[in-house]
């Protein structure tokens, strides 16, 4: 029955620890919603961690992705579209569809991953559009 | 605790990986909002949780090793395993680490635990897709996991109260 009673309790350092932790996910939440709300202006792709190509936002276009999974050399694995100033994956041959599945970004910061591919779609700013370079 | 029989541990053993099993097929049904991917409910956990307080963590550790892999190749593929490995191995090391050395509450391993399972996963996504971009996800994935891992936890305590008593009354 001792243990009973050791489960029902939370201690004063269960208390700490919990704030703590409640603390921080706050604090993240915060800088997630403040930190994203710059709209972007250029979108980068990459694949397997190197950059694809980075395309404007203003220009309504459709970006074939061709990725190791591809059938073939021209084949693309992903299609980005990007319209009215948003980008969104609408099509992968990836097995879980989470690309497809999550919405469309617009903000500096936001990426949309298709991991099986190893596609990162990211929105970018005005001064990181500027950079030429850009070091993983 | 008294002491159980070797085939009745692997009996109880296989019926808490048959459940913990149940518990990520019912997830795949549970749709999650799409913010980010990879928000779960993390049911499978609530078993695990349970078999470390009621038979230990080498017990637990099993169970959950093997519902990782059974659960990622009935309803997901090569990738779910690796990241549901990847998560799964460092929350069970925060939550014994917490529950063992630092006796912490049940609850509280089971807040931890949520959170440590989505960083990992986080973490080897993002090694994965060489990109560190992704990690931005990680605001979302450690609140979800603190909320979630508060329901388990909750939920946890209630049925290893529970069993407990059962296990008593033999």
């Amino acid at each position: 029955m001792e243990n009973r009673l050791q489960l029902r309790k939370l201690n004063k350092r269960d208390f700490v620890l919990l704030l703590v932790l409640l603390g921080a996910s706050l604090g993240l939440l915060a800088w997630f919603w403040f930190g994203h709300q710059e709209t972007g202006v250029m979108v980068e792709v990459t694949v397997d961690g190197e950059l694809y190509g980075t395309y404007s936002l203003k220009e309504d276009q459709e970006i074939p992705i061709i990725s190791k999974t591809s059938q073939s050399e021209s084949e693309a694995s992903n299609y980005l579209v990007i319209a009215k100033g948003k980008a969104d994956m609408i099509q992968g041959d990836c097995p879980d569809k989470l690309c497809v599945r999550q919405a469309a970004i617009s903000h500096v910061g936001e990426n949309i991953v298709c991991l099986p591919n190893r596609v990162v779609v990211t929105i970018i700013g005005e001064e990181a559009a500027d950079t030429d370079v850009i070091i993983h | 605790m008294k002491q159980r029989s070797k085939g009745k541990t692997v009996a109880l053993l296989g019926m808490l990986l048959a459940l913990a099993l149940l518990c990520s097929y019912i997830e795949t049904l549970i749709p999650m909002p799409m913010v980010v991917p990879g928000i779960k409910m993390g049911l499978a956990n609530l078993v695990v949780l349970t078999t470390m307080y009621l038979l230990g963590p080498k017990e637990a550790l099993a169970v959950s090793c093997a519902r990782i892999f059974l659960s990622g190749f009935l309803f997901g593929n090569m990738f779910a395993v690796v990241y549901s490995l990847a998560g799964g191995i460092l929350s069970f090391c925060v939550m014994l680490l917490l529950k063992q050395v630092w006796k912490y509450n049940i609850l509280t391993v089971s807040v931890a635990g949520g959170i440590f399972h989505n960083l990992g996963q986080l973490l080897v996504a993002a090694l994965v897709v060489e990109n560190v971009n992704i990690l931005y996800y990680m605001s979302i994935l450690f609140f979800s996991g603190l909320v979630t891992g508060a329901v388990i936890g909750c939920i946890s305590r209630e049925v290893v109260l529970r069993l407990a008593d059962l296990e008593g009354r033999k």
